[in-house]
Formats: C-alpha cells, sequence, structure tokens
C-alpha cells in the first residue's frame, strides 16, 4: 500500500535537479532572490462556497511544482489565482516581491489598476486546458501577436522570435497553419510557444493535457520536461502522476481547497501517510490495473 | 387595365435621381448606425453599472417606438429642442439611430459569442482590452454576425422610404408623386418595388461574397 503508481526505478526526478542545480546559479543573478512566487494565506470564495482555504506556498526559482488533486479540489483555481484569472479574496501572492492584483487604500483592500497588474504579471506566462489560441491567426501570427502589441517589436523582430519559438516547440514548418489544421497536441505546443515567446520567468500550467488524445500527451509532455530541464520555474496543474513523479521537485496534494499533503514526488508517491491522499493515488493505481494483469 | 411603361420611361431622370437619394441615405444611415452601434456596444463593455443602464434604457426607447415617430420628433420636434436640421441630414442621422440600437445589439451577442478563454490569453499576455477586441473578437465574430448585419442593412434600406415624410425626395416621394400626378399607380408603385428589391439584392449578394471570404479561416481542413 506504500509504493503507488510507478516502478521505483522510474522516479529520476533527482537527476533533473542535480541538472537543476547548476542552472539555479547561472539564473539567478547575485542579490536576487530565490523565493520568485509566495502564496501567504491565499483563499477565494464563490458565493458561499470557500474554495480556496488559506493555502501558503513557496515556489523557488527552477524549481517545478506539480498540483494534484481530485476535481473540485481547487487546484486550477489556485493556478489561476496566480495569474490574477481569478480574484482571490483573501492572503496575497507575491510575483518576484510584488502583490498581485490588489493595492491597499484607505477604504481597505482594492482591485489594483489593470496596468499595474499586467506589470506584476508580465513575467508570467499561462498555458490552458484548451489552448485557447486566436483561431483566425496562423501559429506564427498566435505566437507574435503580444510581441507586436504588447512588446512593440517590429514585424521582423517578432517574427525572428516566434520562429525561434515554433522552433523550440518543432513546429517551425507549421507556422503557417492555422490552429483549426493542428493537431490537439501541436495546438497545445503552439499555446506553448506563445507563453515562451514572451520570456517569462514562470510558467503556469492548467491542466495542459488533459482536453487531449492519449496518444498525444507526450509530444507536450516532451516540450514541458525540456523546459523543465532547461531551469523553468512551473507550476502545474496535472493528471499526469508519471510526469508529476518524474519531473516535479515537489508535488502538492489538494482536496476541498487545503493542502493536504506537500513533499517530493518520493514522499507523496511512495509514502502517502493521509488516508485522503492514499485512496485519490489508489483510484490511479486501480485505472492502471491491466497492467498490472498482463505482466503476471 | 393596361400597363403603360412610358410613365416609367418618360420620368426616368427623377427616378434615377431618387434612386440615388435612397441609396446615398441608406448607405450613409448604415455607416452611421453601425458606428454608433459598435461605440455602444464597446461602451457596455468598458462602461460602468450606471453607464450600461443608461444605454439600456436608450435601446429600449429606440426599439419600442416606430421609426416614423422617431423621424416626426427629430425633423418636426427638434427645433423646439434647439435641433434644427435640414431634411437630409435629419433623415440620416433618424436612420443611423435607429440602426445603431439594433446593431449594437448584433455588435453585443457577437462580443459574446468569442470564448472567454481566448480573452483570458490575451489578458495574460498583457494584450489591453481595446486591442482584444479590434484584434481577436471583432475579425472572429464577423463570420458570426455577417448574416444578421446584412440582415438589419437590408431593413434599413426599405426604411428609407419612410424618410418620404420629411420631404427627401427619395424614390418613394418621388414615384408615389409621380402615381399621384398621373393616376399610374400600378406602374408608379411596381417599379417603387422594382427599385427596393434591386437595392436589397445587391446588399445580399454583396453579404455572400463577404461571408465567403471572412470565414475562410473556419472552413481549412487539417492538412
Amino acid at each position: 500500500m506504500n509504493s503507488f503508481l510507478i516502478p521505483s526505478g522510474a522516479v529520476s526526478a533527482n537527476t533533473r535537479q542535480k541538472q537543476g542545480e547548476s542552472m539555479k546559479t547561472s539564473a539567478t543573478a547575485p542579490g536576487e532572490q530565490p523565493t520568485i512566487l509566495t502564496l501567504n494565506k491565499v483563499g477565494k470564495s464563490f458565493g458561499n462556497l470557500r474554495v480556496l482555504k488559506g493555502i501558503d506556498l513557496q515556489v523557488q526559482r527552477s524549481e517545478v511544482v506539480c498540483l494534484i488533486g481530485p476535481s473540485g479540489s481547487g487546484k486550477s483555481t489556485l493556478l489561476r489565482s496566480m495569474a490574477f484569472l481569478e480574484e482571490y479574496d483573501e492572503g496575497e501572492i507575491h510575483i518576484e516581491g510584488q502583490l498581485l492584483g490588489w493595492q491597499d487604500t484607505d477604504k481597505g483592500r482594492r482591485r489594483a489598476p489593470q496596468a499595474q497588474i499586467n506589470q506584476v504579471r508580465r513575467n508570467v506566462g499561462m498555458v490552458f486546458q484548451q489552448f485557447n489560441l486566436w483561431p483566425h491567426m496562423t501559429a506564427i501570427g498566435n505566437v507574435c501577436e503580444a510581441l507586436r502589441r504588447v512588446r512593440k517589436l517590429s514585424a521582423d523582430e517578432a517574427n525572428k522570435r516566434g520562429m525561434a519559438m515554433l522552433e523550440k516547440v518543432g513546429l517551425a514548418h507549421k507556422a503557417s497553419a492555422y490552429p483549426a489544421q493542428l493537431s490537439g497536441g501541436q495546438q497545445q505546443r503552439v499555446a506553448i510557444a506563445r507563453a515562451l515567446a514572451m520570456e517569462p520567468h514562470i510558467m503556469l500550467f492548467d491542466e495542459p493535457t488533459s482536453a487531449l488524445d492519449p496518444e498525444l500527451v507526450g509530444e507536450v509532455l516532451q516540450v514541458m520536461k525540456t523546459l523543465a530541464k532547461e531551469g523553468m520555474t512551473m507550476v502545474v496543474v496535472t493528471h499526469e502522476m508519471g510526469f508529476a513523479a518524474q519531473v516535479a521537485d515537489s508535488v502538492i496534494f489538494l482536496d476541498q481547497g487545503e493542502v493536504v499533503a506537500r513533499g517530493t514526488p518520493q514522499q507523496i508517491f511512495h509514502n502517502a501517510e493521509q488516508p485522503r491522499l492514499q485512496q485519490f493515488l489508489q483510484n490511479y493505481l486501480d485505472r492502471n490495473a491491466f497492467w498490472q494483469d498482463a505482466k503476471s | 387595365m393596361i400597363f403603360d411603361p412610358t410613365i416609367i420611361t418618360d420620368h426616368l431622370d427623377d427616378i434615377g435621381s431618387g434612386f440615388l437619394v435612397t441609396l446615398g441615405t441608406w448607405s450613409s444611415g448604415v455607416v452611421l448606425g453601425i458606428a454608433l452601434g459598435m461605440l455602444i456596444a464597446v461602451a457596455q463593455i468598458f462602461g460602468n453599472t450606471f453607464v450600461r443602464a443608461q444605454l439600456r434604457v436608450f435601446i429600449e426607447l429606440i426599439r419600442s417606438t416606430p421609426f416614423l415617430v422617431q423621424l416626426f420628433l427629430l425633423y418636426y420636434g427638434g427645433p423646439s429642442f434647439g435641433l434644427s436640421l435640414d431634411p437630409i441630414p435629419a433623415g440620416i442621422l433618424g436612420l443611423g439611430v435607429y440602426g445603431s440600437v439594433y446593431f449594437a445589439e448584433i455588435f453585443r451577442s457577437g462580443f459574446e459569442s468569442v470564448a472567454r478563454g481566448q480573452l483570458e490569453a490575451a489578458d495574460c499576455l498583457g494584450i489591453t482590452r481595446l486591442q482584444c477586441i479590434w484584434r481577436i473578437q471583432v475579425p472572429q465574430m464577423l463570420v458570426i454576425i455577417l448574416p444578421a448585419l446584412i440582415n438589419m442593412i437590408t431593413v434599413l434600406c426599405k426604411e428609407t422610404a419612410v424618410l418620404s415624410i420629411i420631404t427627401i425626395p427619395e424614390l418613394t416621394m418621388v414615384l408615389t408623386g409621380i402615381g399621384s400626378q398621373t393616376f399610374a399607380f400600378v406602374e408608379t408603385l411596381l417599379m417603387l418595388c422594382i427599385g427596393y428589391l434591386m437595392l436589397v439584392e445587391l446588399c445580399s449578394r454583396l453579404g455572400m461574397v463577404l461571408e465567403r471570404r471572412v470565414g475562410r479561416f473556419m472552413n481549412r481542413q487539417p492538412r
């Protein structure tokens, strides 16, 4: 009952960490804070329903954090709060030391002006479950849009950087394709390229593979693994336990708006103590039970 | 009863100029209506509760009164509010305002037709709400709202007939005038129908061409 999901040999997070370590020292300039994202007692209610109940979380530079949990546990809401797509209504989120979304006034806390919100999260990239590409623009058009309109790059410069990003996700040859002409996996990779083009310091992934056919999941995870290896700070909401086990530095298990367990993949997947976590992982084990049957 | 084509051929000059006046007031009214309608729809996105409530009242007011009455009020009642307009400007303004509320509703439904996620993606990248409207929402919603837009434009074409009551010499005024001089009502009214038919037909054909063009990105097949 102790070892869930992964054959013990598959845990290779340690090797990645070692690689990340050397990256970390080079990526962190002297005097720069190692903590890039801080959540302090973050809470959120929809009407009477309190979906986040005072979440504390710190993400270090180059760290990969995976959020897991049953549906309705609040993990997506938590991730969306980090980009202020949800207005969290308790606690504080700091990105690189700056308070996200709110400002203190004489009359209490008020929503910050949009320009200020954009300023704070300008180094945050977001990838969505449904890709959310703009269907009337080509792949390169999607990637370049923000470079042109927000970063105000010239068409040539934007195009150059956009192509480099598509190259990175292996889709340079699809630059002139429209989203409808791409597979789900390709669309998601374009969406990742679009976020990367803005050179974010931290990438948020909201169930990036949940809308994909099983055989398309791998190509997206591969891109994400490469990013992690390069030292990108990532927070990933996922149901891909294999990915979490292999790539994450820490795994956080949420249930009913609370952090129930947090630790290394080893601690979460192999030495789960909390009954709720054990039950959650058992479901995954049952779902993949055919694997054991085939072997025996 | 004999159909006498000379009634029409004798007055071709007048009919032609009436046709042009109709075309002119119609197209100006449509342009003004679309501009005002877009302004109203965008203001509804950006405005606070108070602004939105005002706009709702305006839309309901215009929608629930006949165009004929609005036009009377604007042209004959206008001077007592300090608004004295010549017939043609008054007609174009009336047509534009009348159309604007319908266009605004069409645009509003169009804005809502673009998936929220696409706006969230833009928002995360720092793209402003206004840039989002022009670059992301408008191009996509055109595909969806174009039939409704063309429909409203053809309605406005026929509403120009009402402009005859404020002495604008457009097609209806000219042809009914000829009819009452010559008592050739059948010829003139038939000609009137043909005139509007031609305009509307022209408009819907242009609309179909446009529909095919703007919808191109939707119809692309996976390669």
